[in-house]
């Protein structure tokens, strides 16, 4: 009852602050409420003096905020660029068929050893240089930089899900800044990210990550809100704790759905890096920028192609394994 | 002394039970709350104890709150007012790491969709109440694959519950829910799932268990059948309330009211009913009716479809015994007709 007279009262008091504020700031204000009231032409045209000053505020706090707290990015700059670089630079030193052999096993073992998965993934691996051979190092370049991304939303993403799902009040909080994670154009958090990390591949992880939490965490929520209330109440009854009965059972159920997630994760990182082509970041979506800036299209389709190559070779592994662990859920199959 | 003891437990569910708790107290039937106040009574005043060693069944339709009420003895779920004691031990008082601990040790449940876990075998599954313990590995094994073989699953250890049927998931149930060794055994339409045969085999296997465990069972049915061929005793619930807590007998010959009545319409009374509830007692039986030359003694807790053609066939009267051998009382086919025809 309280809570809703404060929230009923703040609300409009909030917003009648904001038309004050934005009043004063505004340099066309009318000379006096004579003016409004003689002329309604205000109400034909959104006048000029209703405008909410929101520009130069973030303007000014970024500003302030990149002064005070720099050096911190700098830390994490040159942290994440540190790893990205050691990643590349590992993978770029093996040799490519040893390469192609690593991703051999991994899908073989990750998909229950389906050999015709395996076959067909080892081929795409393969295509992936065969197309141009330049393609190869771009490739690893960009894998790494997913790699980096990814692991930063498996990190994040994973216990934000589990703290989700364990209360309603976090979940009504963090869905609203999903959604508006999912629906903000990606380049309205790419530029910050430069001003804050520089040109570059780190500040597109940062979008990367934004970009490509969101599905990880909504689907970890859900994987362990799914799971049957009674299994939840068999392991209650038996007095397991609430740690026990995350790890023993519902990180175990919700697997399926987390990896799902993971894929999900992988799939929009993946789209990202082609964007974040467009501040620097080098990897196959650089080709592909430069197919278009020199209107090559043959080169950009290749570039393109090479992508879903790599699309389906990350889609493959992290599928297989979630699919893996579905089989043995389900009842057989008469 | 009584092994679980429930006095007065209230519980509604919805936004503020406490606000229309009063009004529950003063006698509002759970229709009224809800369309009144948009709250659900799941329990209205309930009361009863449990004695050591029996089987206890509570019995109702859907919505009547047995699973809410059974959730109440190990606390899964918390009562709005009321007290619950096992073993003396007062369950509301207990702190989260008490009530864990109590929940360990205690009582194990059977639930009605079995609850097994899918990404575990069953040797796991069993095993589980011993894995949460802490019991090391080899120990809990070996008492999970004994807990195995007595439910006749030998074999199946290492298979995952998907790839068994409904009767030998829940055997597994059963079997987890006995490795733990615990005093009270709670379960929640376990056998409602199972279709007839089954069900009756499980029946049949936990009478079996039970004659040799004895364990304090709580065992909750929306099937009367199941009640009467389970419970030592039976409590009856109706929209929340406890309508009738007796025997199997008790409930049959004497129902407290018209939803009880409906329930027991339809039983085959000759199943239920035993001699010494049948009997006219010796004081107060007419010697001469005695056919001398035909008498049959029964012991006393005999049902009496194992006399009715005795009884209607070779005309005998049926002498009723105790234990020692002592004259109780009498059937002839007037006491016969009496029980299988009264309403």
């Amino acid at each position: 009852m309280i809570k809703k007279i404060i929230a009923y009262t703040s609300l409009p008091i909030i917003f009648i602050w904001l038309l004050i504020t934005s009043f004063n700031a505004s340099k066309w204000k009318p000379d006096s409420a004579n003016e409004l009231l003689s002329d309604w032409s205000w109400l034909n045209n959104w006048p000029k003096w209703l405008d909410i000053p929101l520009m130069k505020w973030i303007n000014d706090g970024f500003k302030v905020f990149n002064e005070e707290y720099g050096i911190y990015f700098e830390i994490v700059n040159n942290f994440l660029l540190g790893a990205i670089l050691s990643i590349k630079k590992f993978l770029v030193m093996l040799p490519w068929p040893l390469v192609i052999a690593l991703v051999v096993v991994i899908v073989f073992f990750s998909s229950g050893r389906k050999l015709g998965t395996t076959v067909f993934v080892g081929i795409c691996t393969f295509f992936i240089g065969f197309l141009h051979p330049k393609f190869w190092d771009k490739a690893i370049e960009t894998t790494s930089i997913m790699l980096i991304g990814i692991l930063i939303c498996v990190i994040l993403g994973i216990p934000l899900g589990i703290t989700m799902s364990r209360s309603k009040k976090v979940r009504n909080a963090i869905l609203p800044v999903l959604d508006l994670m999912q629906t903000i154009p990606s380049f309205c958090y790419l530029i910050p990210g430069i001003m804050l990390f520089g040109l570059g591949a780190v500040p597109a992880i940062i979008a990367t990550v934004i970009y490509a939490i969101p599905p990880l965490v909504r689907l970890t929520d859900l994987g362990i809100r799914l799971v049957d209330i009674e299994v939840i109440e068999a392991a209650e009854a038996f007095g397991a704790s609430r740690s026990q009965k995350l790890l023993k059972i519902q990180l175990p159920l919700a697997l399926p759905n987390i990896m799902q997630g993971i894929n999900q994760c992988t799939m929009m990182a993946l789209a990202m890096v082609v964007i974040a082509s467009m501040i620097g970041t080098r990897g196959l979506g650089d080709e592909v920028l430069l197919g278009l800036q020199q209107l090559n299209v043959g080169k950009a389709t290749e570039a393109g192609l090479a992508i879903v190559l790599l699309a389906i070779v990350l889609d493959r592994i992290t599928q297989a394994y979630g699919q893996k662990i579905q089989d043995r859920n389900k009842p057989p199959t008469k | 002394m009584s092994k679980i003891e429930i006095k007065n437990i209230y519980k509604i569910f919805g936004n503020h039970p406490e606000q229309i708790l009063p009004m529950v107290r003063d006698g509002a039937t759970k229709e009224e709350v809800r369309d009144e106040t948009d709250h659900t009574v799941g329990l209205d005043n309930v009361s009863l104890s449990i004695k050591e060693g029996e089987i206890f069944v509570c019995m109702g339709l859907s919505g009547s709150g047995k699973s809410t009420l059974i959730r109440h003895i190990n606390r899964l779920i918390d009562p709005t007012s009321g007290e619950v004691t096992v073993d003396g031990v007062d369950v509301l008082k207990l702190d989260h790491k008490e009530l864990l601990e109590f929940r360990k040790h205690s009582m194990s449940m059977v639930f009605q969709r079995f609850g097994l876990f899918p990404h575990k075998t069953i040797i796991e599954n069993v095993a589980f109440g011993l894995e949460v313990q802490k019991v090391p590995a080899d120990e809990r094994k070996e008492t999970a694959r004994m807990q195995i073989e007595a439910v006749g699953l030998q074999g199946f250890e290492d298979q995952y519950p998907a790839q068994l049927s409904g009767g030998m998931q829940q055997r597994v149930g059963l079997a987890r829910a006995l490795a733990t060794n615990p005093q009270i055994l709670l379960m929640d339409e376990a056998f409602s799932a199972l279709d007839p045969l089954i069900r009756s085999d499980m029946q049949n296997q936990l009478i079996e268990l039970q004659s040799k465990l004895k364990k304090t069972i709580v065992f909750i049915t929306h099937d009367l059948d199941e009640s009467l061929k389970l419970g030592d005793h039976i409590g009856i619930l109706n929209g929340g309330r406890l309508v009738q807590i007796g025997r199997p007998e008790d409930i049959i010959m004497n129902p407290a009211d018209d939803y009880v009545k409906a329930f027991v319409k339809d039983v085959n009374r000759s199943k239920v009913l035993r001699a010494k509830t049948v009997m006219t007692k010796v004081e107060q039986f007419d010697a001469k009716n005695i056919n001398p030359s035909n008498i049959y003694s029964i012991e006393e807790n005999v049902v009496i479809e194992d006399i009715i053609p005795k009884v209607l066939k070779e005309r005998s009267t049926i002498n009723v015994v105790d234990k020692q051998g002592n004259t109780m009382g009498y059937i002839t086919a007037n006491e016969l007709s009496d029980a299988l025809t009264k309403h």
